[in-house]
């Protein structure tokens, strides 16, 4: 690194959305302490989200502080994503938080603050910076993960999660450090030109530290066989974290896959390709069949977030800028329609029933033919049917993994499809073929509930009948990649 | 785009078809009551039929072009578009589509007694999507539509249906969606096989790819189309969804949705992979031949009227798949008439088996034996669908199964003589159940009483009736707009298959 560049007062500049979130943050601490009123909570960082956002797009781009922080379209992409991800969080827990009576106000500020780690970790163009981003996000969401505090699952989801996700840490600094014994440098631009001058490519220790680096990630995204803690984890965790687990955090891991893969190590893609084609399968069968046999909506939307890491896996396993917008496009659409059936899921919860089993959804369509809709519009988007959203993003992927060769991988992504058709499709029985047990209580809606079931299904008519500008948005800022 | 002749007018005259359903659809959740709902929905119908008919009118017969194009982007990066355009081919299918719609509508008036706006909206939904299966010129357009008409017809099973509807619908989802998913692999294939990459339908044709290449797509699709028309070994899933099935969806199934089966074979299967179609010929035809032999049998033992004419259709599509794959211009003309004639019988006879249900709540041969007796009239429409479906000469099925024989025979001798006792079962069951039906007695108890057909019925039976006999007794006026598509589409499959492949191979990468 000749040309380095000293911490200056205007490199800040590029970090205007991190630090209006992390001013958010603490700003959040503040009000918890001195204010009464709970409401305030949300709005506030529903507002913080919003201007983080608008940010977003009007900060400048570049590489900053030496080459450790990228801002680039790429990550400006990512961050979307997760700005969007919480923003839906958010709007989601102004009510199901008071039906849980989860009154904590660090609520928020954590959910903040695993925000700023994902942007850290989207953005870092250096190994330990990303190492930095994904602790902040990690360390947030174990605690959010743990907050029922009355709720025997969510401790033990908590301590799980906490227990394997430090495991996984462990073996990423491990990978990082055989890394950088090799190369001499945790620089992911650097890391690609030391590997072809260095000729790394077949060299064993080389890999391994690439594989370990691969595990920590593929556990991150809960890409099979590396899910084993996503079940329990999303199953005990309050159903607002389980939404903002399934796309925001999933969104950043997935950035980094993308950055450290094909930024970083595009030159051993013949040695992760097969690997990742092959968690691909794996990881769509698992979570695809295992979701069959639940009884729980909320632990069959975990195993089906499990298959949909597998299919965004397609686009990553390409290798080429085709599949990585198949993959980022995918994430952004996900992130609407899974938010939008966790929407549903929290809606449903109140004092009488939790909304979690699937019984709670027999005859829906007769006592709540409106949310009875919505959650059928969502359900058949996660099936990737046409001519739903769902089916968009899944055929960008399939495009872009039958372009780079892996017909059998689509193929076998094909079949688990129709299997996860039968799972989605049971949900839609219930709530429509079905007649309720006992009389269903009609539902009350809240303004933020209101907000997110609008802002999902304004995505999910959006990119169904018009796909093609968020694909050229992801198209485009990877030019140069 | 030298294939798509561009609608001149300033309305699109296809996008309307289209939309006017869809709009009509969405409307239906403004309008309150009941019967308000029934009359709008019948309205749009009605609408749509009128505004197709001028298609008949303005369709040139000499060309093979597609007419009425439009064409407009959707998504740029990947060359998708939004093409829309109809031939020879597709033109009576169209047309056919939109005049069973408003039949549909009046047969539910009074079958439908619960969540009549939702069922309306099914109906209309998927009106919308079959017109776009016909008219799609885009590949990726083309299976949106070709996926999105599974989703109002499951709930037309599952939510207005039988005892068993749960099974059937859910037996009829996954079974189509099983077979297709597999076509889209082989759609992403064949575009990135073709220079410059492309989705448009008509410009895929002839590319002459590899052989092996085209085995490999010509099986996604066949898998994809074979379970949709049903094709012998893959006919499952139709007799459940049938008999569950309400009246309408019944039509729907029947008359239309099965005909998207042949439709992709005479489009895509026999165009686009022509080497692999000639190869697999002889396994289509005897698989054609079974499912005659097969489906005649089947429905000769059954004592459900709904599923007696469920396998007879079996037997009927057999006879199509068979006209489609002798690959001569009688077979195929024959088969594209038939499909049209399969539409108009087996979709009245559904009616009719509705009617009766609506009646005695049974659709037991044995209940409702001797109903003739009560209700002349409704035996009389009954007496000709049974005649029109076992291919009485002056009825249209006449036509269609004579030129697809003719061509049979043409093709081989041996073929052809197997499939005719397909048509003798037919005379066997239809009469069978006639025989049942009308004077099968009057010693029946539940029957007296029985109402014969109201004025609505009538006008829901009597166009299908008038159908018959044109086609019957004329088929000049519907065969003529088939030539120039057919020999046009003859041409691309024999001519590639003996002349010289105009591309160079392009491999599998």
């Amino acid at each position: 690194m000749n040309t380095f560049s000293p911490f200056t007062l205007s490199s800040l500049s590029f970090l205007g959305p991190e630090l209006v979130l992390l001013s958010v943050g603490i700003l959040l601490i503040v009000v918890d302490l001195f204010f009464e009123n709970r409401l305030l909570l949300p709005w506030l960082t529903a507002a913080g989200t919003l201007v983080s956002l608008v940010l977003l797009f009007n900060s400048p781009s570049g590489i900053v502080f030496g080459y450790m922080y990228v801002v680039d379209a790429y990550s400006v992409f990512f961050k979307m994503v997760c700005l969007v991800g919480v923003l839906f969080t958010v709007l989601l827990s102004e009510r199901y938080l008071t039906t849980e009576k989860l009154r904590h106000g660090e609520y928020y500020s954590l959910l903040v603050f695993s925000t700023v780690g994902m942007m850290a970790m989207v953005s870092g163009g250096d190994l330990i910076v990303v190492y930095l981003g994904l602790e902040l996000m990690a360390l947030s969401v174990y605690c959010l993960v743990g907050l029922l505090k009355q709720d025997s699952r969510s401790n033990e989801a908590s301590l799980k999660y906490f227990l394997m996700g430090a495991f996984s840490t462990g073996l990423l600094l491990y990978g990082i450090s055989l890394i950088y014994g090799l190369t001499g440098t945790t620089d992911l631009s650097m890391l690609s030109q030391r590997v072809v001058s260095l000729d790394l490519i077949n060299n064993h220790a080389f890999l391994v530290g690439l594989g370990l680096v691969l595990v920590a990630f593929c556990f991150k995204v809960a890409a099979a066989p590396f899910h084993m803690w996503a079940p329990d984890v999303y199953e005990g965790a309050p159903s607002s974290i389980t939404a903002f687990m399934a796309v925001a955090p999933k969104a950043a891991a997935f950035a980094v896959l993308g950055r450290v893969l094909i930024m970083g190590f595009a030159d051993v893609h013949i040695h992760w390709g097969p690997i990742i084609a092959f968690l691909a399968v794996l990881t769509m069968a698992i979570g695809n069949i295992a979701a069959i046999a639940q009884k729980s909506l909320k632990r069959m939307l975990a195993y089906s977030s499990i298959a949909h890491a597998g299919y965004a896996l397609l686009g990553i396993l390409a290798g080429n800028n085709e599949g990585l917008s198949a993959t980022m496009n995918y994430l952004f659409i996900y992130a609407f329609m899974n938010m939008g059936a966790f929407a549903i899921l929290i809606l449903l919860c109140d004092n009488k029933r939790r909304g979690e089993q699937l019984d709670d959804y027999r005859g829906l369509a007769k006592t709540n033919p409106l949310v009875a809709a919505l959650m059928l519009v969502f359900l058949f988007s996660l099936v990737g049917l046409p001519p739903t959203a769902g089916f968009i993003g899944k055929f960008y992927l399939l495009v872009a993994a039958i372009h780079a060769g892996y017909i059998v991988t689509v193929v076998a992504a094909m079949i688990f499809s129709v299997i996860s058709a039968y799972y989605y499709l049971r949900v839609v029985r219930y709530m429509y073929f079905e007649n309720a047990v006992q009389e269903t209580a009609a539902v009350s809606i809240s303004p933020g509930m209101t907000a997110a079931l609008v802002l999902a299904m304004i995505g999910m008519i959006g990119m169904a009948t018009f796909p093609g500008p968020i694909l050229s948005f992801a198209g485009k800022s990877l030019i140069g990649f | 785009m030298d294939f798509l002749i561009l609608h001149d007018g300033w309305l699109p005259i296809l996008s309307i078809l289209m939309i006017l359903p869809l709009a009509g659809a969405f409307l239906l959740f403004v309008i309150p009551g009941e019967n308000f709902q029934k009359y709008w929905a019948l309205g749009v119908t009605i609408l749509t039929a009128a505004v197709s008919l001028p298609l008949y009118y303005s369709f040139d017969p000499t060309t093979h072009n597609y007419q009425f194009g439009e064409h407009h982007s959707w998504i740029p990066a990947l060359n998708v578009n939004y093409t829309l355009g109809i031939d020879g081919i597709s033109l009576l299918l169209v047309l056919m589509t939109t005049l069973l719609m408003p039949l549909c509508v009046l047969c539910s008036w009074r079958y439908i007694t619960t969540k009549v706006r939702a069922f309306m909206f099914c109906l209309l939904l998927i009106e919308s999507t079959m017109l776009g299966v016909f008219m799609a010129l885009d590949f990726v357009f083309f299976y949106i539509v070709w996926e999105a008409t599974l989703i109002p017809m499951f709930f037309l099973i599952g939510v207005w249906g039988g005892e068993r509807k749960i099974y059937a619908s859910i037996k009829f989802f996954l079974y189509t969606l099983a077979g297709s998913v597999l076509m889209l692999v082989a759609i992403i294939a064949l575009y990135f096989n073709t220079d410059p990459h492309t989705f448009s339908i008509p410009l895929l044709m002839g590319q002459g790819y590899s052989s092996i290449f085209q085995k490999w797509v010509f099986v996604a699709f066949f898998l994809a189309f074979a379970i949709k028309v049903p094709m012998f070994p893959f006919h499952t899933w139709l007799p459940a969804a049938h008999v569950q099935a309400p009246t309408a969806g019944s039509v729907i199934l029947a008359s239309v949705l099965l005909k998207m089966g042949t439709y992709g074979f005479l489009r895509f299967c026999l165009p686009i992979t022509p080497a692999a179609s000639v190869t697999f010929t002889p396994y289509i035809l005897w698989l054609s031949v079974a499912g005659i032999l097969y489906g005649g049998f089947t429905a000769l033992a059954q004592s459900d009227m709904k599923k007696l004419i469920a396998y007879s259709s079996v037997g009927h599509m057999g006879f199509i798949t068979l006209g489609i794959f002798v690959l001569n211009p009688n077979g195929m003309e024959g088969a594209l008439l038939q499909m049209i004639n399969h539409g108009i019988t087996t979709g009245a006879l559904f009616l009719c088996v509705g009617i009766i249900y609506e009646r005695t709540h049974t659709r037991e041969l044995a209940l409702n034996a001797g109903v003739g007796m009560y209700m002349p009239v409704y035996v009389t429409f009954l007496a000709f669908f049974s005649l029109s479906s076992l291919a009485f000469p002056g009825t249209n099925s006449f036509i269609g199964e004579f030129m697809i024989l003719a061509g049979g025979f043409a093709k081989s001798k041996l073929i052809a003589t197997c499939a005719i006792p397909g048509a003798i079962l037919a005379a066997a069951y239809m009469l069978r159940m006639l025989q049942k039906v009308i004077w099968g007695g009057t010693e029946n108890p539940i029957h007296t009483g029985l109402s014969d057909l109201n004025t609505r019925e009538i006008v829901t039976l009597a166009p299908l009736l008038l159908l018959v006999f044109w086609i019957g007794l004329a088929p000049k006026p519907f065969i003529n707009v088939m030539h120039a598509s057919v020999a046009h589409l003859l041409e691309q499959v024999i001519g590639m298959q003996t002349g010289i492949a105009p591309m160079a191979n392009v491999l599998l990468p």
